[in-house]
């Protein structure tokens, strides 16, 4: 009934310290909460059940405990912790008045009663005020059906209104405010409970949201009408327990009861979100996370909730080949495959191919298969890594994990922006950084990251000085409990990325710790640890220089395979889900399943292989990619031994058991350098791919089909044009 | 509105655990015979009037120099030195043998929250934050104090200060203030250019800093945690509580918040000793006040008299008593805009205060009397203190930010009568339902007139309603 | 110091608020760039070092009443002068400058009337003398006149109850109100003159009319009273 899950109530960053955002608050927030260290636990009463708690436990927290959920609105236990909504006003026996259960610490021997007529009083009353001035237009709001005030209106609230003043004055009114492309907003049924301010400035570090005006006039909004650009904004409509914020793009789609729900994993970056796909009659409606503590938490970046409309456009529907004229033309499978199979035997074993981002594992392992039995040893990824640098797992995974990195103290960032390549690492990082006193250092372009860091500049050099122990920052990393290197995964695609990756690899070994790998390479392709796992060598130009007659592209649309780097002669085989760059140079497309039509693995950053499971069909006549591989196979004679994914499944066990225990985290040991490295640091100055919020919008296939995301660039960049102009005449 | 925070204290001993439950208790236990730091029973029986020799607030209308010259000719920093040098456990203790309850509303003895400073520090530094943030309708007894007697103020800052080992006093004065603060910043000039604060304060070896911050208009801000809020440089919206001001006060450090008249009045009790204040007033109502009376009286003043004095012989004495005599008296708002209305028979008899008031189902507050006699349209001037504190309400929590408006809407129609007899008792339904379960006391502070006129002047609304549907069924 | 705040107020008489007709606020406020002039950039030096040095945000409020008084009201580009000079996020200032109600987020007069209608004041006809202002300059509650000069506000409780009916010009409040004295007030500020303020029926400060009731014997020398204080010394060593 209440969204928020109360199972990690305790433990959680809420100290009754309120609002303990700011860095400035930072030091006295610590010293507020350090009293609570005494472990010795005190005995308290919820309903007459005793429960033992540790000192500085909350009444609502102590109610969890043993499984009495407490109604609240403001309260959520990610965020910093504000008592305003008063719905959890609970009886405390000898306690004149009732105690906010979300704040109020508790003290030996209370007794605490959770549904006494006091307590319920006391809920009905706020909630009678709560809806004093609530529209109740329930039928036409999006949020009907999964409202947190709807629930417990029904379950706290009384049965008839009071409120007669309707008669007279009507209730109160708040202009709607524009705050961007994602986020609706019907501020009339705001109720003020400030979590999304709260959110906006402790998770996301933009402090563009807050209240103007006071008293009843007190309203949500951003600072002069200002928009609300951030990578993680959505989050804010699963966080608001009414419907004053919601999902544009979502907005009149359709209602909970009316759509299917299925678990799945995000791939358009490498964290690997847990997602639940909201579909009817087969089409992907809108995507919301899923709680999953090592990975997302519970929340979900911009791209990832909304480019979901880009599923539905630019799509492959149908088989297709490039007629002599050199336009593709629509033909059917059989035809596809046979002019591939024809081209494949023609070929002789001078066949590649290449695993773009949003390739999944099942059809990796299927075209290694394949292109083995056809002769060819030359499988790749799309994206660049150390040449001969795969052997090792650890060589490429996020090997503090995504959840350790909360508990690192000293972290050097190299070429990467994490705001932007993966926002749910940096939420982690920022998440150190207000409550760990983490100290983050980058080399690279001036980037806003979302918290104070101290950029030591772009010269490549800086990451010798770094790990020869010479720098300052090196102080303070060796200084640390925990110290974490993160490079960006782009910046491994240099020519001097080898001995980046050597550098660093060799001084993390001086930097580790027991159960504490340093080393971190952070992925920004869903497609690229699994292939690597399964023995893809890495980089498109190994495939290239293998001067293919037949190339296979599996979701590669990164456009770093080009017409002119191929042999003239070399027929493109593409097998995808989008109209992107892949298929405008292929020779054969055969359409595709993307993420949410099939059941398929896909390893994050961190080498966690998670499974996404197939909320509609492929449209048309596409097909999941694995078995257009296994039909192909057949036709050129060198039929697979699976022909189901159980089976498929098995053979993945014998080339990489780890990868089949979905969910797990298997320890990757040590990273370090494979065989000798040839060149030495100095490529000129790192850069990031991402650096502003509208580079982050479209990075693959299927945010670039998004029509919403295209709205968040236009966005980005009206604000900016505004901005500029408004410097230009200021006088 | 410097009310309303301590206030609460005082109609529910108890409210919110505002403070642990032993220390409340430990505050009713008092009447046992003199030990340490306790003031003595009280054997008097007539209180008031009070002699001019026994006043503390000797420039109160202004008529002599309120600069420092003209404050030390009038004995303020008399041997300041000497006192600061006792340290803090005797000026505590000599406080707490005065018996001085907050001046603020509340009434917390002062003695006793001086003392939770006296923790053992962890490094932090203490500070002590003034309240003068006076806002509430009736009140204006601090105003006198800083742009009068400004001296007393610093003076009591330094000695309050030492008290709780605190490096600095914050004045907080409303923004309204102009004169009044710069006045006061005049005095603590004059009071650094003297030496008798800032390094080795009064040659005493110990450094102590005042400094002023104005408000910027927001009666809030009398709630000590939106005092603390706003001297951050935040909306004055009131923190959860605990944490308490004196574990995580203002930057984050302990911090004890004040009324200025708690505070000015420390150097003469410091001066004149504990029992010298002890000797007005009943038990526990002990001391000197400051009455502010206002409304329909033949010469409104702000005059200082003994505690527990009757409250129709102040107004008799000092104010030429209620216009059109003492029978034409309608009902008197005793403390403040929050307290609630006592009727004319509960007015002929109750005494001027804590205790006093209490037993009448009222409060003294901060001693501001509003008079109204029977011209007044009592239902609009409750009215317009509705008005006011919905006005006031930060919007932070939703009883007070929903609730106060909505009482506002149905004591709008009360005024004219359009509303049904049955409303009088929703009306009631929801002044409890704000009371009690906000963060703060503003919600407290906007129920407890509304409950009062409701106590006492019922037939009065439903004779208005009458009316009303009478011209309007004509 | 406070006192030499008063001086600065010229620039609200400038050009760009006089054309105001053709640009609505919002534009204007986009416009108006802010700068601390000299002197208030001293001010501010001198204001911040009461605050911590990690706490210079504490400085807010005085600093947004600074620049209300150099611009005559609160611009956008003003809070957010402020916001840079403390380095908290613009948001955090905008908020609370939106939350104290005398800061004018808009062009204001030159004289802000504000008529305290509070209870206290009530009584005394406060209702009636902010009649007669609305009447005598020809505005609402919260209007303020076309040239720029008188700005009318019904406000809640100044804080000088026993001197009602109260109304503040600015910074100064005037007491003791009747017909008369307000329509004597008014005229003055008409000629661009501040009347001195206090009470206005001859009343010196919060005595009661007619002179005091107590208090009328000179107040007791130093050391009146004065209780006996062993020797610090001696009280130390005993601690």
């Amino acid at each position: 009934m209440i969204r928020a899950p109360l199972v990690k109530a305790l433990g959680a960053l809420g100290s009754p310290t309120h609002q303990m955002a700011s860095r400035a608050v930072r030091t006295s927030a610590m010293v507020a909460q350090t009293p609570a260290k005494a472990p010795e636990k005190i005995e308290v009463f919820v309903d007459d059940i005793p429960v033992q708690v540790a000192p500085g436990t909350t009444v609502l927290q102590a109610a969890a405990q043993i499984g009495v959920e407490i109604p609240r609105f403001c309260y959520h236990e990610r965020l910093a912790v504000a008592g305003n909504c008063r719905m959890c006003l609970v009886e405390v026996e000898k306690s004149p008045k009732p105690v906010a259960a979300c704040a109020m610490p508790v003290m030996k021997g209370w007794r605490i009663k959770t549904n006494s007529d006091l307590t319920r009083k006391a809920r009905e009353g706020v909630m009678e005020f709560l809806l004093m001035n609530h529209p109740l237009d329930c039928p036409i709001c999006d949020q009907g059906g999964e409202c947190d005030l709807q629930d417990q209106a029904m379950a706290f609230g009384s049965d008839r209104s009071r409120f007669t003043d309707i008669n007279y004055t009507g209730k109160r009114a708040v202009e709607d405010k524009d705050i961007g492309p994602l986020v609706k907003t019907i501020m009339t049924r705001c109720i003020h409970c400030t979590r999304c301010i709260r959110f906006a400035s402790e998770i996301a570090g933009v402090d563009d949201l807050g209240t103007t005006g006071r008293g009843n006039d007190m309203q949500i909004g951003t600072y002069v009408e200002k928009l609300f650009l951030t990578e993680l904004s959505g989050n804010v409509i699963d966080l608001c327990p009414v419907g004053a914020l919601t999902n544009k793009p979502y907005s009149f789609v359709a209602r909970p009861w009316e759509i299917r729900k299925v678990s799945s994993i995000d791939v358009l970056d490498a964290v690997g979100s847990n997602i639940v796909i909201s579909t009817r009659t087969n089409e992907v409606l809108r995507i919301l996370p899923r709680e999953n503590e090592d990975v997302n938490e519970e929340w979900l970046a911009d791209k990832s909730r909304f480019a979901c409309d880009g599923l539905k456009r630019q799509r492959l529907v149908a088989p297709m080949v490039r007629m002599p004229n050199g336009e593709l033309q629509a033909v059917e499978w059989e035809g596809a495959l046979i002019a591939v199979a024809k081209a494949v035997k023609a070929a002789g074993g001078q066949i590649a191919g290449i695993s773009g981002q949003l390739a999944d594992l099942e059809a990796q392992v299927a075209l290694k298969d394949l292109l083995n039995r056809l002769g060819s040893e030359v499988v790749t990824t799309e994206q660049g890594f150390v040449q001969g640098g795969t052997d090792s797992r650890a060589n490429y995974l996020l090997n503090s994990t995504i959840a350790g990195l909360e508990e690192a103290d000293a972290v050097l960032l190299v070429g990467t922006n994490p705001r932007y390549e993966a926002p749910l690492v940096n939420t982690r990082l920022r998440k150190a950084y207000v409550h760990n006193e983490l100290q983050i250092a980058s080399i690279g372009p001036k980037i806003d990251l979302s918290y104070d860091h101290q950029n030591l500049g772009a010269d490549a050099a800086l990451v010798k000085d770094v790990c020869s122990g010479s720098h300052a920052f090196s102080k303070v990393l060796e200084g640390a409990k925990k110290p974490a290197i993160i490079i960006g995964a782009d910046l491994l695609e240099r020519a001097d990325g080898a001995a980046i990756h050597a550098t660093v690899a060799e001084y993390c070994k001086k930097l580790k710790k027991p159960n504490w790998n340093p080393f971190n390479v952070l992925q920004n392709n869903a497609g690229q640890v699994g292939a690597l796992d399964v023995g893809y060598k890495a980089g498109a130009q190994v495939a290239l220089k293998a001067q293919p007659k037949v190339l296979f592209l599996l979701n590669a649309d990164a456009g770093k395979v080009t017409r002119e780097q191929l042999p003239k002669d070399c027929f493109v085989v593409y097998i995808g889900s989008h109209g992107d760059n892949g298929a405008s140079i292929a020779d054969a497309v055969l359409p595709g399943a993307a993420y949410t039509e099939k059941q398929a693995i896909y390893v994050n950053t961190e080498g966690r292989p998670q499974q996404t499971l197939p909320g509609v069909s492929p449209p048309g006549m596409a097909r999941e990619d694995w078995k257009i591989l296994r039909a192909l196979s057949e036709v050129v004679a060198q039929p697979l031994p699976y022909d189901n994914l159980d089976e498929l499944r098995n053979r993945l066990e014998d080339v990489a058991p780890h990868l089949t225990r979905l969910g797990q985290l298997e320890p990757a040991g040590d990273a370090g350098a494979a065989g000798t490295i040839s060149k030495s640091i100095g490529g000129g100055p790192i850069d990031v791919q991402l650096k502003e919020l509208k580079d982050y919008f479209m990075t693959d296939a299927v945010s670039r089909a998004s029509p919403t995301m295209a709205k968040c660039i236009s966005a980005v960049n009206k604000q900016q044009r505004e901005n500029e102009a408004k410097q230009s005449v200021a006088i | 509105m410097a009310a309303v925070t301590r206030f609460n204290l005082l109609a529910k001993p108890n409210i919110g655990g505002a403070l642990p439950v032993s220390l409340q208790l430990h505050r009713f236990q008092s009447t046992q015979p003199t030990t340490l730091g306790t003031p003595p029973p009280q054997t008097k029986t007539k209180f008031g009037p009070l002699a001019d020799k026994d006043r503390i607030f000797t420039n109160l209308y202004g008529r002599h120099d309120w600069r420092l010259k003209g404050a030390l000719k009038r004995g303020d920093w008399y041997k300041t030195k000497e006192i600061v040098l006792k340290g803090p456990d005797w000026i505590v203790n000599e406080i707490k043998t005065s018996g001085l309850r907050g001046r603020g509303g509340a009434g917390f003895p002062s003695g006793m929250k001086w003392s939770f400073m006296n923790k053992p520090g962890d490094g932090r530094p203490k500070y002590l934050v003034v309240n003068a943030d006076e806002g509430e309708p009736g009140t204006c007894k601090d105003r006198e104090i800083m742009r009068h007697d400004p001296h007393k103020l610093v003076e009591g800052c330094l000695i309050a200060g030492r008290a709780m080992g605190a490096q600095a006093a914050y004045i907080y004065i409303r923004g309204e203030f102009y004169n009044e603060a710069s006045n006061m910043q005049l005095a603590i000039s004059e009071a650094y250019q003297a030496g008798l604060i800032g390094k080795n304060a009064c040659g005493t070896g110990y450094d102590f800093d005042v400094y002023m911050h104005r408000g910027a208009g927001a009666y809030i801000c009398g709630e000590e945690t939106a005092l603390i809020e706003s001297l951050e440089g935040k909306q004055g919206k009131p923190r959860l509580k605990p944490p308490f001001p004196a574990d995580v006060g203002v930057f984050g450090c302990p911090t004890t918040v004040t009324n200025v008249e708690t505070v000015a009045v420390a150097p003469s009790i410091c001066r004149r000793g504990g029992l010298w204040f002890a000797s007005f007033g009943r038990t526990r109502n002990s001391g000197t006040k400051l009455f502010n009376i206002s409304g329909h009286v033949n010469r409104p003043c702000t005059v200082e008299e003994e505690m527990s004095i009757p409250l129709k012989e102040l107004i008799e004495r000092h104010c030429g008593g209620v216009t059109g005599g003492w029978d034409n008296l309608l009902g008197v708002i005793p403390g403040g805009s929050s307290t609630p209305i006592i009727p004319k028979n509960v007015c002929d008899d109750v005494i001027m205060d804590f205790d006093g008031l209490i037993a009448a189902q009222t409060s003294l507050g901060t001693a501001a009397i509003i008079v109204m006699d029977k011209s007044t349209d009592v239902i609009k001037a409750i009215a317009r203190l509705i008005s006011f504190y919905k006005h006031e309400s930060c919007g932070q929590c939703t009883p007070c930010r929903e609730g106060i408006g909505w009482m506002n809407k149905i004591m709008t129609r009360f005024v004219k009568g359009d509303a049904h007899p049955s409303e009088i008792d929703m009306l009631w339904e929801i002044s409890k339902q704000i009371e009690g379960h906000t963060i703060c006391a503003l919600g407290d502070g906007a129920a407890w007139p509304v409950q009062g006129l409701i106590r006492h002047f019922r037939p009065e609304i439903e004779k208005r309603m009458k009316l009303y549907a009478k011209l309007a069924s004509n | 110091m406070r006192r030499l705040l008063q001086g600065c107020r010229s620039i609200h008489m400038s050009s760009v608020l006089r054309t105001g007709g053709q640009m609505d606020a919002c534009a204007m406020r986009d416009m108006l760039k802010f700068e601390f002039s000299e002197d208030n950039q001293r001010r501010v030096k001198a204001l911040l070092a009461w605050y911590p040095e990690a706490e210079w945000k504490g400085a807010l409020i005085p600093l947004l009443d600074i620049a209300q008084r150099q611009q005559g009201w609160l611009s956008i580009s003003a809070v957010q002068a402020v916001a840079e000079i403390i380095k908290v996020d613009p948001m955090k200032a905008f908020e609370a400058a939106q939350f104290y109600t005398m800061f004018f987020m808009k062009p204001r007069g030159k004289y802000v009337v504000s008529v305290c209608t509070s209870t206290p004041c009530k009584l005394r006809g406060g209702d009636e003398i902010f009649e007669a202002c609305k009447k005598a300059l020809n505005l609402v509650h919260g209007q303020t006149t076309p040239d720029m000069q008188f700005t009318l506000k019904e406000d809640y409780c100044m804080g000088a109850c026993v001197n009602a009916p109260v109304l503040a010009v600015n910074d100064d409040m005037y007491e003791d109100l009747d017909e008369k004295s307000l329509a004597d007030i008014l005229a003055k500020l008409r000629k661009d003159k501040l009347p001195p303020a206090g009470p206005q029926n001859g009343r010196c400060a919060c005595e009661p009319k007619g002179g005091p009731t107590t208090l009328k014997t000179p107040p007791p020398p130093p050391g009146f009273m004065m209780q006996d204080l062993p020797d610090p010394k001696t009280k130390k060593k005993c601690q």
